[in-house]
């Protein structure tokens, strides 16, 4: 077994490297999340709500600031942490992407509606549904206020996600991140019980595919006898035949957990289910920024660790490409309630973007960082807008319950039309710059099965598009249903902006998408040894 | 196309003749900025604006007037050679290697344009004030009035073919929309579509020519057209000729795109004056002017030019006779008299000039008329059949006056306007050798011989003879708003020919931009023979018109008459060749289309979408919200993948 050994052991025990400026942003993101803690445990209750809303979007944006700062100087990029983390320009450019969304996300949570706390949580997550324990705490007037620092370490562990340049601390980027993300899953305020469903679904499930992660990555240490993805690959450059049983399933099964979070089929099963039942802000969130995540590692494990023996097994992910989405797409036609649609919608658009890692060239990697951010920025005002849009105080999220929208709140709806056309990949959209950048690397560089992939994410476009736009005609060319009238609610300017930013940044990214691209492209170097 | 690029490179430099503009012309953008503002604010400010609304279209329209004017005094005020302006706007299209900028040329040729167009359209936007008074809709009228304006100066202003187009396009949005102005009358609005229907086939010659000029020479401009055409092919120069004559048939109503103007008298009698009379119908004729460098070298597309100048004069002409209708008979007029001015422009340099002039002046006397017979339908219950009037020289004696003016103009009757332009179109048709001098003359010539006996049955019609008006109308003189434009135009029609060809003065202005009149160009028959024939066969077809119209009585329902006349009557049967010719196979066409679409691709389509809804429906049942099942969705996925990966290996 010593003789798979590769030479990258290290010869002597030395002091880990800390390159404290390139991991800056993460750590603040991680005081803000510790501080946070803090907070919650000796702040006056009536203090917490507007203190965390603040702290939160501080950290986010320090971090960001300080994300760009450091981008810029090239003295900070290569492995640090003892060469468990990458900054490079895939992680950067990510990383950046997560921040900016995580703002917007932070922005949609702390929305009250005119309420005492944050209106899409419930008061007290740990009391019975129903029973007189919850309504005491209504009647209190109790917040939960500790979800912004959840959603701080969950930005945390998306951003190390990306940047994660060995198997294990892949693997606890991938708890960080997806353990608040169930808790956050279950606090919705209305549908108690539908939200506490979800988040249950998603913790075992989530569990089910991190065991899948794990078996993979102790194969692949089997074989390579090192967790490091740069080793990995050095060792199939290098390999002599021996083994060979361990390389494949090992590749296949950490995928299998990385595609479990991008909602990929037939690893998608969760994801309409705890959609709808999370509070929409976290939806949105979690929807923009943990697929952003999620990819940046999987493109990080293709690109750098799995690339030299690709021909082995890209057959299968090649084909949960198509079937993520052909499913999606199909799957989205039967929905009636619009937070499903988008999931649906999403576990499609993860198809498209997995078409753009299936190219195998710095093009894809631009490719698919463009579609992430193109995506994530519509997806957040998406369901900002869908917590708008209320019947009886509560979400009006059935499909019927959206008839003629257009009529009674033109600007509302014709936003979310605008978002609606932008998932479907018009022109002038950032949906259409996005699919062309994800495309075009694949019929470039993907040979025949890129061509083919293609073909088929194009027809499974026409069909969500179909999809929004019977929304959109709903919207417009139906009459109102009868009964209590659905109305938009009236949003702080907090999800105002968050929309606002969402809407702007797709339509700029539609008009004017050079810039983004060319950075893209700029940031799509990996750095391997 | 290889040999053709650096050609292309060379020309894009700005021409020698055109300076960049100083002083006032530099802001001639002002011309086409303040109707448009008009159109802008009218529009977009809605009922708001109806109080002031109309007002302030007139005011933009007499603004644009005004700087119209000044431009042109400044123009005077330079010698002859630097005349010509180019007003350079922006950088419209940056293309690559294809650069093109916006921006105006003001020369002899468009600033001639400028004035006709914001002077008669000022006066019309005054006479609008009284004709449209009780109309509910009437700021929307005045919106696209200022529009037109707008479009129509933007078209001859502009200095590239490309943005010459905008302005083409921009008419005849404007007319389309004035065309259907009540379009709650479903005819009214039909004859909108046909007009815009059919001027979508010149358009579209247009734009083709445009694309030819574009892949022969690179470029767009008339100066880097007019410097690539001295070195371009025949060949090109008349496919470009020819499509350029196709494009100015539909907009100038001419042979055989003429079909739209007489349904197009269904818009306010405003609106036929100053677009369906007097501006945007000329637009071809601005066309093939301005082109002339382009006809110079095609000499085939010229001569199809004077054939189609030469038929529509006649066509119109004989239409006139026939048509009862008072509107219908001035816009037949109006094609025949379009008619001369293409076969003019069709001559060559010893023509352009008097084409423009006859523009010039008919702009003119056939504006005053038509707001004549706006005027005569005011007083008589907005009735148009001409058999139902008569006698109405006592009730309206202004309009009698301004309207005998402008027949007497039309008619070529010295010393009045229309004298000093059509005769001269009479002689440069003469002018030539072997057959075409004498057809081309003869037109010209049996013309206005014809032009002479319908104006007359029109006007006596109208004004002389018995009383056959219906019970409930009682004719009275319109206010004063819409009489003083209509003398206005009566004095132009009076004077203008007169006072513009002292000395040549017209020609010799327009001389550097359309060449002059070479010496020794003589007709095939002396000019004072012409002058005595012409003038015969005026007298001739007023004496005829007088003893049928004036002194026999007209019967108050058309009589059956003779096949000419039935066949005139009916646009020499254009309607019905386009319908058989075109609109009936396009109706089995489309319906067959419509068959298939219905049946085979909508079939499909729904077959598609049933099959992806069943399908839905189908997988939508895992979906079944068992944690469980979807763990074992999960694992079967991953074993299927090992599995087949492992296959492959």
């Amino acid at each position: 077994m010593t003789a798979a050994l590769p030479a990258a052991l290290p010869a002597a025990f030395k002091a880990a490297d800390f390159d404290y400026g390139a991991i800056a942003p993460m750590l603040i993101v991680a005081g803000g999340a510790v501080i946070g803690v803090l907070f919650e445990a000796f702040l006056p209750r009536r203090l917490r709500h507007t203190a965390q809303t603040a702290l939160s979007l501080v950290t986010l944006v320090a971090a960001f600031v300080v994300l760009v700062t450091v981008s810029a100087q090239e003295s900070h990029r290569g492995f640090t942490l003892a060469r468990a983390v990458a900054i490079d320009g895939p992680a950067l450019f990510l990383q950046g992407t997560i921040l900016a969304m995580s703002i917007l996300g932070i922005l949609t949570m702390a929305e009250k509606f005119g309420g005492k706390g944050a209106d899409a949580f419930t008061p007290m997550g740990a009391a019975i549904p129903g029973s007189a324990h919850e309504a005491a705490a209504l009647r209190a007037g109790l917040s939960t206020s500790d979800v912004f620092p959840l959603a701080l370490f969950s930005v945390l562990g998306m951003m190390l996600f990306p940047a994660a340049n060995d198997l294990l601390i892949m693997f606890v980027a991938l708890e960080v991140l997806s353990l608040p993300l169930y808790l956050m899953s279950g606090l919705a305020r209305r549908r108690r019980l539908l939200s506490q469903e979800a988040s249950l679904k998603y913790f075992l499930l989530g569990a089910f595919s991190s065991a899948f992660f794990l078996f993979g990555a102790a194969l692949l240490y089997g074989y390579a006898g090192s967790i490091y993805l740069p080793d990995i690959a050095a060792a199939v450059t290098t390999a002599n035949g021996q083994l060979e049983g361990l390389l494949i399933p090992g590749v296949v099964l950490v995928l299998v957990g990385l595609l479990f979070k991008v909602g990929a089929v037939p690893f998608h099963s969760w994801t309409p289910d705890v959609y709808q039942g999370a509070p929409t802000p976290v939806t949105g969130f979690m929807a923009a920024c943990t697929k952003v995540a999620a990819f940046g590692a999987i493109l990080r494990f293709v690109y750098v660790g799995a690339e030299a023996n690709r021909w082995d097994w890209r057959l299968g992910v090649i084909a949960v490409a198509v079937l993520t989405m052909v499913v999606g797409a199909i799957l989205s036609v039967t929905q009636t309630d619009v937070k499903r649609l988008l999931a649906y919608s999403s576990i499609a658009h993860a198809g498209f973007i997995l078409v753009a890692v299936m190219s195998f060239d710095r093009t894809g990697v631009a490719g698919t960082m463009f579609y992430l951010a193109a995506y994530g920025f519509t997806t957040i005002a998406a369901f900002a807008v869908v917590s708008m849009v209320r019947q009886g105080g509560s979400e009006a999220s059935h499909l019927s319950q959206w008839a003629g929208l257009g009529r009674t709140h033109p600007v509302v709806a014709g936003v979310f039309s605008f978002l609606l056309l932008a998932f479907a990949g018009i022109p002038l959209t950032s949906g259409f710059a996005a699919k062309y950048a994800a495309f075009a690397p694949a019929i470039s560089f993907g040979g025949r099965a890129g061509v083919w992939m293609v073909v088929i994410g194009v027809i499974a476009s026409v069909v969500t598009a179909f999809v929004y736009v019977r929304l959109i005609v709903l919207m417009y060319f139906t009459d109102p249903p009868v009964g209590e009238p659905v109305v938009a609610e009236v949003a702080s300017p907090f999800t105002t902006a968050a929309i606002t930013v969402g809407a702007l940044v797709t339509l700029v990214l539609g008009v004017l998408p050079a810039q983004v691209l060319d950075l893209a492209e700029q940031s799509s170097q990996f750095i391997a040894k | 196309m290889t040999t053709l690029q650096p050609l292309a490179a060379a020309v894009t430099s700005e021409p020698a003749a055109a300076h960049a503009a100083t002083g006032i012309t530099a802001y001639a953008w002002l011309l086409v900025a303040l109707p448009a503002l008009g159109a802008a604010v009218l529009l977009l400010g809605g009922r708001r604006t109806d109080k002031w609304g109309p007002l302030f279209a007139v005011a933009m329209s007499w603004s644009a007037f005004v700087v119209g004017f000044i431009v042109w005094i400044a123009m005077l005020g330079r010698d002859g050679e630097s005349r010509a302006m180019h007003l350079d706007l922006y950088n419209w299209v940056p293309a690559g290697s294809f650069q093109l900028n916006a921006g105006m040329l003001v020369d002899q040729l468009s600033v001639t344009f400028v004035l006709l167009i914001t002077f008669v359209g000022s006066l019309i936007h005054v006479y609008s004030l009284g004709y449209m008074e009780h109309d509910p809709d009437k700021r929307r009228f005045f919106a696209y009035l200022n529009l037109f304006v707008a479009a129509m100066l933007l078209l001859v202003l502009a200095d590239s073919y490309l943005l010459l187009y905008v302005g083409w396009e921009g008419v005849g949005l404007a007319s389309y929309l004035l065309i259907g102005f009540w379009n709650y009358n479903p005819a009214y609005a039909t004859a909108a579509n046909k007009a815009f229907v059919v001027n979508r086939v010149g358009d579209f010659g247009l734009s083709v020519a445009i694309m030819i000029m574009f892949a022969a020479f690179g470029t767009v401009t008339f100066a880097g057209v007019q410097e690539a055409s001295g070195g371009a092919g025949s060949g090109v120069l008349t496919a470009i000729g020819l499509m350029l004559l196709l494009g100015a048939c539909g907009k100038s109503a001419q042979f055989p795109l003429q079909s739209w103007l007489g349904d197009a008298m269904a818009g306010p009698t405003p609106v036929s004056a100053l677009i369906h009379a007097a501006t945007m119908v000329t637009a071809g004729v601005y066309l093939i002017v301005r082109s002339n460098f382009i006809f110079e070298g095609a000499p085939n597309a010229q001569l199809v030019v004077v054939i189609v100048g030469a038929i529509t004069l006649l066509f119109g002409a004989i239409v006139g006779c026939a048509k009862d209708d008072i509107k219908k008979a001035l816009a037949a007029s109006t094609m025949s008299q379009i008619g001369y001015m293409m076969l003019a422009a069709g001559l060559g340099p010893v023509g352009y000039a008097f084409a423009i002039f006859h523009l010039v002046t008919h702009g003119f006397f056939k504006a005053g008329m038509f707001l004549g017979a706006g005027s005569v339908m005011h007083g008589m219950n907005d009735q148009v059949d001409m058999r139902r009037f008569g006698g109405l020289s006592g009730a309206m004696k202004i309009t009698w006056a301004t309207f005998g003016l402008g027949w007497l103009a039309i008619l070529g009757v010295p010393p009045f306007s229309g004298f000093w332009s059509k005769d001269k179109i009479i002689e440069a048709a003469f002018i030539g050798e072997g057959w075409r001098p004498w057809v081309f003359g003869g037109a010209a010539l049996i013309g206005a011989g014809i032009t002479a006996f319908y104006m007359s049955r029109l006007f006596f019609m109208t004004f002389h003879g018995k009383k056959r008006w219906t019970d409930d109308v009682h004719p009275h003189e319109s206010p004063l708003l819409m009489t003083v434009p209509m003398m206005v135009l009566a004095v132009g029609s009076a004077l203008l020919g007169l006072v513009l060809s002292i000395g040549g003065t017209f020609s010799s202005w327009l001389e550097p931009v359309v060449g002059g009149h070479a010496e020794g160009e003589h007709p095939v028959l002396p000019v004072p023979v012409l002058i005595t024939l012409t003038l015969l066969l005026v007298a001739g077809g007023v004496a005829l018109a007088w003893l049928r119209y004036w002194r026999d009585s007209v019967p108050e329902t058309a009589p059956t008459g003779s096949l000419l006349t039935r066949a005139a009557r009916r646009d020499l049967y254009q309607d019905d060749v386009n319908e058989a010719v075109f609109m009936r196979p396009g109706i089995h066409l489309t319906r067959a289309l419509v068959f298939a679409d219905n049946r085979g691709i909508d079939g499909g389509v729904g077959g598609l979408a049933a099959l992806i809804g069943g399908t839905s429906s189908r997988l939508r049942k895992l979906q079944n919200g068992f944690a469980r099942s979807y763990a074992l969705t999960m694992l079967a996925g991953v074993v299927a993948i090992l599995g087949a990966v492992w296959v492959i290996q």
